[in-house]
């Protein structure tokens, strides 16, 4: 690795999975550091969700996935049978691609993750709303439609609602998949802004597509490719100095 | 027919293409006749029972048909409709309190909380026991769960309310499981993991996420499964009775709206008189009953339908 990482957050140790027969992650190491942004890029199909997926264990939900070797988060194995999974997932929050706000209203979406890990209180509640929805830069545009329903929003409010909907539970990781690529190049900025800021209080794990946007935000990029991490830097030097030859040619756009 | 000029100067005849023609053009025209066929059908049982109804109620006043007291074959007879109303209500209520609680279960564990392996298996035994015949329902309530019950509540009548109501219950657990569970087997899958995402259990998921999702489609579960409840007839018929006292007590015998229809048009009321008037006044109430129940089951669903996108 060409520069020290250090305070790092998550690191996998030959971490492995198959779907049934076929093997999705092949013996992933990956330090990832604290409050930075971490991008994940690769060729479709190389296995970033699915990598992204095992640090909050949602790929326990798939039928038939074998994980092997280990994730440590803030040095504990989350693969542990002790493991409590809910509020693993509560301390790892999750933006998907496409929006997934729930059928309710903005506040009860905001309120649903609050809610469920036991807080009742209506001005404890009151509060969290508004400020992970000013966190989420979504504050200005709903503050006087919190009781309509989440589904009358625009895609890129509805993306913003659901990072606002993952900050309620006041994660210390944020895992993103894509969670740009539906979205028009206004909201998209504004949602790449959000990243930088919170960046200061959160670990961010982001997969994209858009190189650019790997570039413009991350500080650390890994390329995967058919499961495995071919290189991981700076992702100032990796755009830069691909030491890797697939690498450049996916960067150059000759590959995937 | 079509004939064309092909550059050779041959005549094709292509008859395929003027039959489709015709076809396309007829087509549409058979397809509504079937569809006015059960609207006509529909049409027709509201003129016959109005019709007949109409001469009932021309007879007999309102404060009559609207009192408990029941006595069609009596010298001076009096149709009270409630004690009918009554039984139906209780025993379509009884049937409900199991059909609801279980066969929402039965949804909910099918739909969130086993394999797809497991559903594919069990599902479509569900879904059997909807197609057993009524009548063998009746019988099973009459000849098996009523003497059962009876060790349990000895001043259990032979003929009563509640065993028909429970068995009732059970015929109807399969409609209220298997529409439930489409229901929520239709919520789409990315709302689940979001809701696992933010640190859900399976019964918060189940519970506060899917269920919401698809309350529209659980309430026409309900709804249908009172229409279901409230038209039955064979159960019972077999195992309630005939008694048209007015009475709140489940143990004993009453007589439903359906029961009492089966009782005259098997022969006891002559026809022309009132009695037999009286049949058609019960069957466009049991008609009005059912069409209410649908109406408020649509008007729900489209509600819900707009909250849920
Ligand atoms: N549930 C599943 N069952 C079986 N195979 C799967 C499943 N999910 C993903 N895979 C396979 O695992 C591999 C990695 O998939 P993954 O979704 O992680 O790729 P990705 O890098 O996120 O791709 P993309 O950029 O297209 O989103 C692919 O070959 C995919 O077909
Ligand atoms: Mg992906």
């Amino acid at each position: 690795m060409a520069d020290k990482l250090q305070n790092i957050q998550i690191r996998t140790e030959a971490l492995s999975l198959h779907y049934g027969a076929f093997q999705a992650l092949k013996e992933v190491d990956l330090d990832i550091p604290a409050r930075r942004i971490t991008a994940l890029i690769g060729p479709s199909g190389c296995g970033k969700s699915t990598f992204l997926k095992t640090l909050n264990r949602m790929n326990d939900l798939i039928e038939g996935v074998r994980v092997s070797g280990k994730v440590l988060i803030d040095g504990e194995d989350i693969y542990d049978p002790a493991v409590d999974v809910p509020l693993l997932r509560k301390k790892i929050g999750m933006v998907f691609q496409k929006p997934n706000p729930f059928p309710m209203t903005v506040y009860d979406n905001i309120a649903y993750g609050p809610r469920i890990h036991g807080i009742r209180n209506r001005r404890d509640l009151d509060e969290i709303v508004v400020r992970s929805l000013k966190d989420a830069a979504l504050w200005p545009e709903v503050k006087d439609r919190l009781k309509t329903n989440a589904l009358d929003l625009s895609g890129g409010q509805q993306q913003r609602l659901c990072i606002a909907r993952a900050l309620a539970v006041e994660p210390e990781i944020l895992l993103l998949d894509e969670s740009t690529s539906a979205l028009d190049p206004a909201s998209t900025s504004k949602i790449e802004d959000l990243m930088t800021q919170l960046k200061a209080r959160y670990t961010i794990v982001m997969v994209t597509h858009n190189m650019q946007q790997a570039a413009r935000i991350s500080d650390w990029t890994a390329v995967f490719m058919l499961g495995e991490v071919i290189e991981y830097n700076r992702t100032g030097q990796l755009f830069n100095q691909p030491r890797e030859q697939q690498t450049e040619a996916y960067l150059t756009g000759r590959f995937g | 027919m079509a004939i064309l000029h092909t550059s050779t100067g041959k005549h094709h005849r292509i008859p395929s293409v003027t039959r489709g023609r015709k076809l396309d053009r007829l087509m549409p025209l058979v397809l509504l006749v079937a569809s006015m066929v059960p609207i006509l059908t529909t049409f027709g049982i509201v003129i016959t029972l109005a019709a007949d109804a109409w001469r009932f109620f021309a007879v007999v006043p309102l404060s009559e048909v609207f009192s408990t007291e029941l006595a069609p074959l009596r010298a001076e007879p009096s149709f009270g409709i409630l004690p009918l109303v009554n039984g139906t209500v209780l025993t379509s209520l009884i049937a409900m309190l199991v059909a609801i609680p279980v066969g929402l279960g039965t949804a909910l564990y099918l739909s969130e909380f086993t394999s797809n392996r497991v559903r594919k298996i069990i599902k479509p035994i569900i879904e059997v026991i909807a197609g057993v015949p009524t009548i063998v329902y009746g019988y099973f309530a009459y000849s098996f769960v009523t003497p059962l019950l009876i060790k349990l509540l000895p001043g259990l009548g032979a003929k009563n309310v509640l065993s028909p109501g429970l068995v009732m219950g059970v015929m109807i657990i399969p409609i209220v499981a298997s529409l439930s569970e489409d229901a929520m087997n239709a919520v789409q899958g990315s709302l689940r993991e979001g809701a696992y995402a933010l640190g859900s259990t399976r019964f918060e998921v189940a519970g506060k996420v899917v269920m919401p999702a698809a309350m529209s489609g659980i309430i026409a579960s309900f709804v249908l499964g009172i229409s279901r409840a409230v038209g039955e007839t064979m159960i019972v018929s077999i195992a309630s009775g005939s008694s048209k006292r007015f009475s709140f007590d489940i143990t004993q015998s009453m007589q439903t709206m359906t029961g009492y229809i089966v009782e005259f048009t098997s022969g006891d009321a002559a026809s022309g008189t009132t009695g037999y008037y009286s049949l058609y006044a019960v069957g466009l109430l049991l008609f009005i009953f059912t069409l209410i129940l649908n109406l408020v089951s649509q008007a729900i669903t489209r509600r819900f339908r707009l909250r849920a996108g």
